[in-house]
């Protein structure tokens, strides 16, 4: 009877904790906002009578871009990281990413065969959906090609290897064409950078809809995602019907990547890190671990878009290589700690 | 009891994993009120069972049977609120809080997309309680000692309120307060009803069940209560003889000691 009570006020306590770092979030994510509404390449300027036309038609459409695959990118990275029971996982290192680039790469080269010019800043809608259609079916598809090379996803580390290895040849067959077919090696070098750079509101509706989609649904199969904590066959046990959900939030997590990647090219780690932030953080399910995690890659990407932008302005560094120096430490130091925690 | 339908039963089950048999047209009736242990060396297809009994695994042959439907012919969902299996855990990276994990043991009943009510929180509670886990309730199963995070996983399989429950190893990273704590929790079960079949490898604890499935190779060697000489003989025998069967006399009730011989 004395823990019952205190049990109950301890979940306020975590309720009360993952309120806070919700509005922090929403916190940082508008004083981002407002960052890159300011930022330019001449230096930092809010001014609406001189800046409105560049604030509305670049800086807003680019801020909610960002902010929007970044959110994307942390929405697949938590579905991820549970649907494969490994905190490594992130669309990144399972082949999701490359596969979507290497798709998207395909759908540009057919474009110039067929003589439709398409750069990925000048994109008209029917072009632009098959881009979006095309990183979605290459980002499940490279999933795909990783789970089977690494026959399951129940060994971390087997997983892990066998994203890197999908990654490098779905990375080698992206660069092959490109080299073959110069119309899609101009838009494409960007997408193996990352950029935030080409958001314009043709991007923002994409994003927002692929958001708009995957969350809900994904939160509303999230207590799957907490019963295969406990393992696969308890997850079963409990009357889940696993095989299912797994592809159901797979695809889910495609669609994010897919849309993110189509828009703003192979953004590294963003996925991996957004959980990571939240879980070291708060004790939460995976129905609240979804929500903080989207908001956290939108504050994520948008952080490393102001910076991007700001570091070396006027030139302006492409916001997937920041990423990716910054996630890559990440990942290093995790490993790191996992190595010395594991060895008992 | 006897006289009551099997609530559980397999017929003639053979398992393969693989190319390998790993049961071999195994036969069980399980009764409801009583309390089963199954034992046996290792790789005698105890686990395999237990899995099988849950309806997590499709025999090549042969029928499992739950409340007289073939256990395939229920829902998901449905099997899952009238069975609960309880499996060795797997190693994972648990950051959700211990009582959200005893809370999923109530998932077949409030489904994945309904919230739990005030009986699946009271459940939750007692559950917690009856483990005494209820003091670290609110902590990262990940962060718990193996000992601390058994009873909080023991306190999923005990929410669930099942009629028929299937325990693995229950007793493994327990210490032995919380052994005997374990034990009198399953004896309580099967005297209020519920089926309760457990692998155990503690044989000292086993010899306490009700009734004792004594296995070895993918088949059942003896199937009877611990009283009867020829289920001790076989349990003794399928262990190679590295132990002895003692009557012991605990608190006035007659028990059965095993000993091992060095």
């Amino acid at each position: 009877m004395i823990g019952a009570p205190a049990a109950s006020g301890g979940r306020w306590a975590c309720g009360a904790a993952v309120l806070r770092l919700a509005a922090a979030l929403i916190l940082a994510a508008a004083v981002l906002g407002v960052c890159g509404l300011a930022a330019g390449s001449s230096g930092w300027s809010l001014s609406w009578s001189q800046d409105a036309p560049l604030i509305l038609s670049i800086r807003l459409p680019r801020t909610l871009g960002a902010f929007f695959a970044g959110a994307l990118l942390g929405l697949g990275g938590a579905i991820a990281q549970g649907v494969f029971r490994n905190p490594l996982a992130d669309p990144y290192l399972l082949g999701s990413a490359p596969g979507a680039t290497l798709a998207i790469v395909l759908v540009l080269a057919a474009g110039g065969l067929a003589g439709i010019p398409m750069g990925v800043a000048a994109t008209a809608w029917l072009p632009k959906l098959g881009l979006v259609g095309g990183a979605f079916l290459g980002a499940l598809g490279g999933v795909t090609l990783t789970l089977l090379l690494a026959r399951g996803a129940r060994r971390p580390s087997v997983l892990l290897l066998a994203g890197v290895v999908v990654g490098v040849l779905l990375g080698a067959l992206a660069n092959l064409i490109m080299i073959v077919s110069p119309e899609a090696l101009r838009g494409a070098q960007i997408f193996l950078l990352g950029t935030t750079g080409f958001l314009g509101w043709r991007s923002v509706a994409p994003l927002a809809a692929a958001l708009a989609l995957s969350l809900p649904i994904a939160v509303r199969f999230a207590r799957a995602l907490d019963a295969l904590v406990l393992g696969e066959t308890t997850a079963l046990s409990l009357g889940l019907s696993i095989v299912r959900l797994r592809f159901l939030l797979v695809a889910l997590m495609a669609l994010g990547t897919g849309a993110a990647v189509a828009e703003t090219g192979l953004v590294a780690f963003v996925g991996l890190v957004a959980p990571h932030l939240v879980r070291r953080s708060v004790i939460v399910t995976h129905g609240a671990l979804l929500v903080l995690s989207s908001l956290a890659g939108g504050v994520l990407l948008l952080a490393a878009d102001v910076i991007a932008r700001s570091l070396l302005a006027p030139q302006e560094l492409p916001v997937g290589l920041l990423t990716a120096i910054v996630g890559g430490v990440y990942l290093l130091l995790l490993l790191h700690r996992q190595s010395a925690e594991s060895p008992q | 009891m006897s006289d009551l339908a099997p609530v559980l039963e397999v017929d003639e089950v053979a398992v393969m994993r693989g190319r390998r048999r790993v049961l071999h047209g195994v036969s069980a009736k399980f009764r409801q009120g009583e309390w089963t242990a199954v034992v046996g060396p290792n790789g005698a297809g105890k686990s395999t069972l237990l899995t099988l009994l849950g309806g997590l695994l499709r025999p090549v042959s042969g029928t499992v049977r739950l409340a007289g439907r073939h256990i395939h012919e229920w829902s998901d969902r449905e099997r899952a609120v009238r069975l609960t299996w309880f499996g060795q855990a797997s190693i994972f990276e648990g950051d959700i809080a211990a009582h959200e994990v005893v809370r999923l043991g109530r998932l077949p009943r409030f489904g994945l997309f309904g919230a739990p009510g005030a009986a699946d929180e009271a459940a939750v509670r007692a559950a917690l309680e009856e483990t005494e886990a209820t003091t670290y309730a609110l902590r990262r199963v990940g962060e718990l000692s193996s000992g601390e995070r058994q009873r909080v996983l023991l306190a999923r399989a005990f929410a669930a309120e099942a009629s028929v429950t299937l325990y693995d190893e229950p007793t493994i990273h327990l210490d032995a307060p919380h052994q005997r704590r374990l034990i009198r929790s399953l004896l309580s079960r099967a005297q209020a009803g519920a089926a309760v079949i457990s692998v155990l490898h503690d044989l000292t604890l086993a010899l306490a069940a009700d009734r004792l499935i004594v296995m070895a190779e993918g088949r059942i060697f003896a199937d009877g209560a611990p009283d009867e000489v020829t289920v001790r003989d076989s349990l003794a025998a399928v262990f190679d003889h590295a132990l002895a069967i003692q009557p012991l006399n605990c608190a006035g009730r007659a028990r059965w000691a095993a000993v091992p011989i060095l």
